[in-house]
């Protein structure tokens, strides 16, 4: 039998089963043959080219060889502020190939990928799914050299991070760099007692007090939890799910990762009073790829809470309620965080969005009613249920109740998590993280706003500067068109391809921004950025779309003086077209001379 | 009193746009009371005799002489209009754009089975054009006025913005004319 044959009928004859299968050939062979491919196809009767179509829809999949070992190396901002160039090129070096090659002797591949929510500890990378972190050029060469010897992966991590980063089921470098414990996530929770209290009350009443709390959704969007939940349990319907989107891609945002290694238990119990609160009995744990070294961890936790009666059949004392959760994995797609591209990933697809109307809640998980509730959320309203709605509401601010967990890294002294109320502003932020000097901070990552000196007195709140957690200084010294090219490359990246104004809007936006960015802009190509980044906002059919031009756009209005002094004013228009260059490689080719008579006729 | 003038040119692209143009039917007549033509296909006019009102450019550029006869037009039209989908974006000439030059030309001249083997060569008389990296919009070369949508634009689109761009009235593409599915 051969191994693919022997890798795919290990796998039940179902579709849904799709990544699951993708990933146990890419993790033994390296990528996915194209045998692999009609082999995984008939046996989940699926079209070859939908399973061609999931391989190559997510970045830890691969149709053609990564190497026997495969080096992720992060191309976040923060990665490049940090030396990611000079550890790039000591993995080339020492790997004897370019990123997005395989070493000659095929037992090292190199590949850049997106954000892997280690912003606090830059660079960072992932090998065969362990994270280091802070990689130097001397680590860098060490890692290559280690794999080369035949080491895995796992035996060249030296030290430990903090806290359940040392357990045995994690072993990991990553630290938590939790740097301010609040009342709500971090505050005193005796176990089980949110599951208890739940069934002590009627669904409705559990809904009630979310809603009085005022708790809105922490991923970013800040839809009401509590409403949610209502419309959820209102849908008529035999079986209802609980979904936990552990899905934060948004560039610098990590604090989800701190809660599954801190405080999973308290993220399962909100998963259990959410799955109360609308009628679910199963839970489903999105786990983004790159948090996949948390996963022996969060089982682990899971089998715990089970033996204890927090989990399972008929709990925490109720003769009605069974609920367990299970884990479902990424593969490495910004757009997963989006909902119902999560719902679609979780389901065995590609993480394409789905169109609204029916919203999860109507018709989510395998077409059931759906709550799809962000790692935080859920943990706040486990704590809401203990503590109470007023306990809640007294925090934050009228309209924003409660804390808000803040992933800060970039140029500050104290990058880390921070669970802040409300209302905070950035100078205070700042202030805290130790960044006295910062040129500009984006709030909400690259989909948020970039701020300036301007605007540090606004606060973080929903009804000013909203965001998912992520916030990243920037020091004096930073180019802030460096910083947008940036997220505008990784907008590119991700966009999913499904609609036009994402796909072809954003690469359009990018290279009138470089343009722009090298000299070469007018004030018509300033005007054409803001109307066509009003335009991708508007026309975009999902959340990233919808706010992809926001680099752009905000570091505009608030950064005008730096386009300002990179326009030629007062030119009607300057192309950026070099007939030179453009003719050189087709002389080339033909062996022909440039005689280019770049003929004068002006 | 002078008719407006109108120049055309079809540089990369497969002459439809000047086909949607020729598909206004009797009212070409109209158009002929309306405006004069200069330097086209239509009237073959090889080089620009005077200045020119309006220009249609069909196609984007794809070799040096397309840049070259884009840059005329620059120069001897008061507006310039880029007419259809391959003078905005490329179009299907653009589908090379993600493959080097090098390896289009090879495929075409050298490893096509329909070359002659005694004939493997990439044409490098001094007297053709030379061909681009890519294919760019006209756009990018010089500056456009106007931008009529369209694989090619419909008959009716281009009598309506040429229409107005000689009569001096303000574009207004309605959406029936711009809505394509």
């Amino acid at each position: 039998m051969t191994q693919e044959k022997e890798i795919v009928l290990q796998h039940p004859k179902d579709p849904s089963a799709l990544l699951d299968v993708i990933r146990d050939v890419q993790t033994r062979l390296g990528h996915v043959p194209e045998e692999a491919v009609s082999r995984i196809a008939a046996h989940l009767k699926l079209s070859e080219a939908e399973v061609r179509g999931a391989v190559t829809f997510y970045h830890f999949f691969s149709l053609t060889p990564r190497g026997a070992s495969t080096v992720y190396l992060n191309d976040s901002i923060t990665s490049r502020m940090n030396g990611r160039t000079a550890v790039a090129r000591a993995f080339e070096e020492e790997a004897d190939c370019r990123f997005g090659e395989v070493s000659p002797d095929g037992r090292v591949g190199l590949s850049s990928t997106s954000c892997i929510g280690m912003n606090d500890q830059e660079p960072s990378a992932i090998v065969d799914g362990v994270v280091f972190t802070k990689l130097s050029p001397d680590k860098a060469r060490a890692i290559v050299r280690g794999l080369r010897d035949g080491t895995p992966a796992s035996g060249l991590v030296a030290e430990f991070g903090d806290g359940a980063n040392q357990s045995s089921l994690v072993r990991a470098m990553v630290s938590n760099n939790i740097r301010k414990r609040g009342p709500v996530l971090f505050g005193p929770h005796e176990p089980g007692a949110a599951v208890r209290k739940a069934v002590s009350m009627t669904p409705e009443q559990v809904i009630d007090e979310v809603k009085k709390a005022g708790l809105l959704g922490r991923g970013g969007a800040g839809f009401p939890t509590g409403l949610k939940w209502e419309f959820c349990r209102r849908e008529k319907a035999p079986e209802r799910y609980v979904v936990c989107n552990a899905d934060e891609g948004e560039p610098g945002t990590f604090k989800d990762r701190v809660v599954l290694t801190e405080l999973p238990g308290l993220l399962f119990e909100g998963m259990a009073v959410a799955g109360y609160a609308v009628g679910a009995r199963t839970g489903v744990l999105y786990l983004r790829s790159e948090y996949a070294y948390l996963r022996a961890h969060l089982e682990a936790v899971l089998a715990g809470l089970r033996k204890e009666g927090i989990l399972g059949k008929r709990i925490a004392g109720s003769p009605k309620f069974s609920f367990d959760i299970v884990i479902k994995s990424g593969a490495g797609a910004y757009i997963c965080g989006e909902e119902s591209a999560l719902l679609e990933s979780a389901e065995g697809k590609r993480g394409e969005p789905r169109d609204r109307p029916p919203f999860p809640v109507q018709a989510g998980y395998l077409d059931r009613p759906t709550t799809v509730n962000n790692v935080e959320t859920l943990a706040t309203a486990a704590r809401i249920v203990v503590e109470g709605a007023a306990w809640f509401k007294a925090m934050g601010t009228p309209k924003s109740a409660g804390t808000k967990l803040l992933s800060v890294s970039g140029d500050c002294a104290r990058p880390g998590v921070y669970e802040v109320e409300y209302g905070l502003s950035i100078a205070e932020l700042l202030d805290m993280a130790g960044a006295p000097e910062a040129k500009a901070v984006q709030v909400g990552g690259p989909s948020g706003t970039c701020v300036s000196k301007a605007g540090y007195q606004r606060k973080i709140c929903f009804s000013d500067l909203p965001t998912g957690g992520s916030v990243i200084v920037f020091g004096p010294d930073r180019d802030i068109f460096e910083v947008v090219e940036n997220f505008m490359e990784f907008f590119v990246e991700e966009s999913c391809g499904w609609c036009t104004p994402c796909r072809a809007g954003n690469v359009l936006l990018k290279k009138k921004f470089e343009k722009v960015a090298h000299g070469k802009g007018t004030e018509g190509d300033l005007r054409d950025l803001e109307a066509w980044g009003k335009l991708v906002k508007a026309t975009s059919r999902c959340g990233l779309g919808q706010t992809s031009p926001n680099p752009i756009l905000t570091t505009m209005q608030n950064f005008p003086e730096l386009y300002e002094a990179r326009i030629q004013k007062g030119r009607d228009f300057v192309p950026e077209f070099d007939l030179a260059a453009a003719i050189q490689d087709g002389c080339a080719a033909a062996n022909r001379r440039p005689a280019c008579k770049e003929a004068d006729h002006e | 009193m002078s008719k407006p003038v109108i120049a055309t040119a079809s540089l990369a692209g497969c002459f439809g746009c000047h086909m949607s143009l020729l598909d206004i039917d009797e009212r070409i007549l109209g158009l002929i009371d309306l405006v004069e033509f200069n330097k086209s296909p239509i009237d073959d006019i090889k080089t620009f005799t005077k200045p020119v009102d309006v220009g249609l450019i069909e196609g984007g550029c794809c070799n040096s002489e397309n840049v070259e006869v884009l840059r005329s037009f620059r120069k001897n039209c008061k507006v310039l209009v880029s007419v259809g989908e391959c003078a905005i974006m490329g179009g299907l000439p653009a589908m090379r754009n993600g493959i080097p030059i090098r390896e289009c030309l090879e495929e075409a001249y050298l490893n096509s089975p329909t070359v002659d083997p005694e004939d493997r060569l990439i044409p490098n008389d001094e007297d053709l054009p030379i061909i681009l990296d890519k294919v760019y919009p006209c756009h990018e070369v010089v500056k456009i006025d106007h931008f009529l949508p369209g694989c090619p634009p419909s008959a009716d689109l281009i009598w309506e913005a040429v229409t107005a761009l000689v009569e001096g009235r303000p574009l207004q593409l309605t959406y029936d004319l711009i809505k394509f599915d």
